[in-house]
């Protein structure tokens, strides 16, 4: 195992322009608001962690470019928001809370439903719509979910009372979980966040409200949408700490530091990931028309989650370049058999467009778009 | 005066091009609109009028139509946009209690006329839970705001530049799958096409066929198909205004032939067919020849894999209109 390290040198997304080139053991210190301590300075990296973080981010990473090129061969319609980029901000969460612990999220949503434990198969089958998809193809890109995770929400925001309430749940149950609420940066001008803050803080609730800043909310950048840019302060009387979101263990101890917070019944906690996604907003957006191709580029040369990782380890021997390709050439072929399921399975049967609507038991009559055609409704 | 070919979002952009220019009070502000918009109805006019006139709001519904009411109030033009229908709701408080009983709870002394809502409309092929609602039911069950939907480009420009220049707070909603598909010459300059009036686009002798936005379009094929393999001559009425709604063209056309069938995408149970079947027969419950015919979307949240089943198409409307002449 490897120790790393802290230092206090500060990164391309803190507004400075010099990144720690060196894949040194150094990661970087957040930034604290009504918090005397933060993160610890030290973490802990084991070689099977390495390889496990680095697994899932890249499972993730070529989930979505499957998906980006299946969505352009208009085997995958509709909406579709693509994650590549982000994923130390879903690997780094998952790897410091319990899988009974609460999740959710907006709709930028298919590295947590992978990360919660849905697999690749029902994942892109969802995407495809078919019968074998998580949501059994109702739901699509943006309605994905699984135990303890709550989704994959289409209203920017809505999700963040209802991570609230979860968290009131367990509190309430006393069962020692808590609930990770994420939101993006254009999420954070509504509203009904600022109501669960309030709550939140008011009952103590063990919810770590998590931001992910990706700097754009679809096209609009944070400095024309937010009169403060702080995400990691706008809570508040709520403490709050910004983090790199690019560096997966940067992540992993601040979600454990937040964790304890909330655990020790110290109330809510916000945090503000500082992240980038390489895709535009949704399959509809270029992505290029609000921000430099020489941006990306920068972001993926010096700053890219998965190269990062895997620097690190290289450089400190904890694996070789061998088994990075290894894990690579298996992810890839999961990925396409995954994709094959989800390009053969059957749409879902006619039946199902009427199930679910209500809990009832015996099934009801749904009205049908004229008097005589009524559907059965199974729930 | 000249016309120019114009699709569906042009000829928004003509009317607030207009209204900009002839109203040094008219403000255009949402999600999104100072670049031109997510479907291009605002292109060219932060440039044309100022970056204080075109502007964007943050990503908070309650607070853009909250804004838009408190500008109303003051005296300013505000034209706010809603970036989809479905994505009204957090502004619903402030449309239902606020702007729509402003005038009243003031005696007269306040009200935020000049105030416009508009918002992109209906299914679109691919759109989904959230990006296809038809959600006009739920505002026609409030007094005091009135509620506008076009079926084309001539009718969007008029139509819009009405519910601009009406004293009273207005909601329009634009069909976003004709946006690029609905093509008409247009006039240039502005023009109003009353609100609270219906029109017939076609007169018929047997089925009156009601509807609005896309559906019109549905229904006149359905027209076009009960003439030539039924030799049933139907009348067709395209609604434009829900609320305050045209109650007089429609029974009279009802008292005429005895028969209505209405369409909407929206879910079936307590569509605003519902309102105008109820309204119908008491009206002209002698005159009908056969029960009135509702042909909507299914009481569902729209579908994602299923929408082409879920659509009130043609082939509906025509099974409708069928089992009303044997009746």
């Amino acid at each position: 195992s490897s120790v790393v390290s802290q230092s206090d040198s500060c990164c391309f997304f803190s507004g400075c322009s010099r990144r720690p080139t060196s894949p040194s053991n150094t990661i970087l210190k957040c930034d604290l608001h009504r918090l005397e301590e933060g993160p610890p300075l030290k973490a802990e990296l084991t070689r099977d962690q390495g390889l496990q973080y680095y697994r899932t981010m890249q499972t993730v990473r070529r989930m979505e470019l499957k998906a980006d090129q299946l969505y352009k061969q208009k085997i995958i319609r509709g909406f579709c928001h693509l994650y590549d980029g982000q994923e130390a901000c879903a690997a780094g969460i998952e790897a410091s809370i319990n899988p009974t612990d609460h999740l959710i999220t907006a709709y930028r949503a298919h590295g947590y439903t992978y990360t919660r434990g849905v697999s690749i198969k029902e994942i892109l089958a969802e995407l495809t719509g078919r019968k074998g998809g998580v949501a059994k193809g109702k739901g699509g890109s943006m309605h994905m979910y699984a135990p303890h995770f709550y989704g994959g929400n289409g209203i920017v925001g809505a999700q963040v009372p209802l991570g609230a309430g979860i968290a009131l749940a367990c509190q309430y149950q006393g069962n020692n979980q808590l609930c990770v609420t994420l939101y993006g940066d254009g999420a954070a001008n509504q509203g009904q966040l600022f109501e669960s803050f309030n709550m939140a803080a008011l009952w103590k609730l063990p919810c770590i409200f998590i931001c992910e800043n990706n700097k754009y909310g679809m096209g609009t950048s944070v400095e024309r949408a937010s009169a403060s840019i702080d995400y990691y302060k706008r809570g508040d009387f709520i403490p709050g700490i910004r983090v790199d979101g690019m560096d997966v263990l940067c992540v992993r101890e601040a979600t454990k530091f937040a964790a304890d917070h909330c655990r020790s019944g110290k109330g809510p906690i916000v945090m503000e990931l500082q992240t980038y996604r390489y895709h535009g907003h949704s399959m509809s957006d270029p992505g290029v028309s609000y921000r430099t191709r020489e941006e990306i580029q920068e972001v993926r040369t010096k700053s890219d989650p998965i190269s990062m990782l895997k620097e690190r380890m290289l450089s400190n021997n904890m694996a070789s370049v061998e088994e990075f390709k290894e894990i690579d050439v298996d992810i890839r072929k999961q990925v396409e058999e995954a994709a094959q399921f989800a390009t053969s399975d059957p749409e879902p049967p006619l039946e199902d467009l009427c199930n679910h609507i209500f809990y009832n038991n015996p099934p009801l009559e749904v009205r049908g778009t004229n008097p005589w055609s009524k559907l059965k409704s199974v729930s | 005066c000249g016309t120019h070919k114009m699709n569906l979002f042009q000829s928004i952009t003509s009317a607030l091009d207009n209204t900009l220019a002839s109203d040094p009070t008219a403000v255009i502000f949402g999600e999104d609109v100072a670049f031109g918009g997510v479907f291009r109805c605002t292109v060219g006019l932060r440039d044309k009028y100022g970056k204080d006139r075109v502007f964007n709001t943050p990503l908070c519904e309650q607070g853009i139509v909250g804004f838009g009411i408190g500008a109303a109030v003051a005296g300013a033009t505000a034209i706010a946009e809603i970036q989809f229908a479905d994505y009204i709701y957090p502004a619903f408080d402030q449309i239902v209690n606020e702007a729509a009983k402003y005038r009243y709870r003031s005696g007269n002394l306040f009200d935020c006329g000049s105030l416009t809502i508009r918002a992109p409309w209906g299914c679109v092929g691919h759109g989904s839970l959230y990006h296809s609602q038809s959600p006009e039911a739920f505002f026609a069950h409030c007094p005091g705001i009135k509620v506008v939907i076009p079926r084309s480009p001539v009718q969007a420009k008029g139509l819009l530049l009405s519910c601009i220049a009406d004293k009273n707070p207005c909601i329009f909603f634009e069909p976003k799958i004709l946006y690029r598909a609905a093509v008409e010459q247009v006039p240039e300059e502005p023009y109003i096409i009353p609100l609270s009036q219906a029109e017939i686009l076609q007169e018929g002798s047997d089925v009156t066929l009601v509807a609005w936005g896309t559906q019109i379009h549905v229904m006149k094929e359905v027209a076009a198909m009960a003439q030539e393999k039924l030799g049933v001559s139907c009348e067709v009425i395209d609604l434009q205004t829900i609320l305050p709604w045209d109650t007089e063209t429609i029974c009279k056309s009802v008292v005429k032939t005895g028969r209505l069938l209405i369409s909407h995408e929206a879910p079936i149970t307590g569509g605003f067919a519902a309102e105008i079947s109820s309204t119908v027969q008491e009206e002209c419950f002698l005159n009908l020849e056969a029960p009135i015919s509702r042909v909507c979307g299914y009481d569902t949240p729209f579908p994602h894999i299923f929408e082409p089943f879920y659509i009130p198409d043609k082939w509906k409307c025509f099974e409708a209109i069928k089992k009303m002449i044997n009746y």
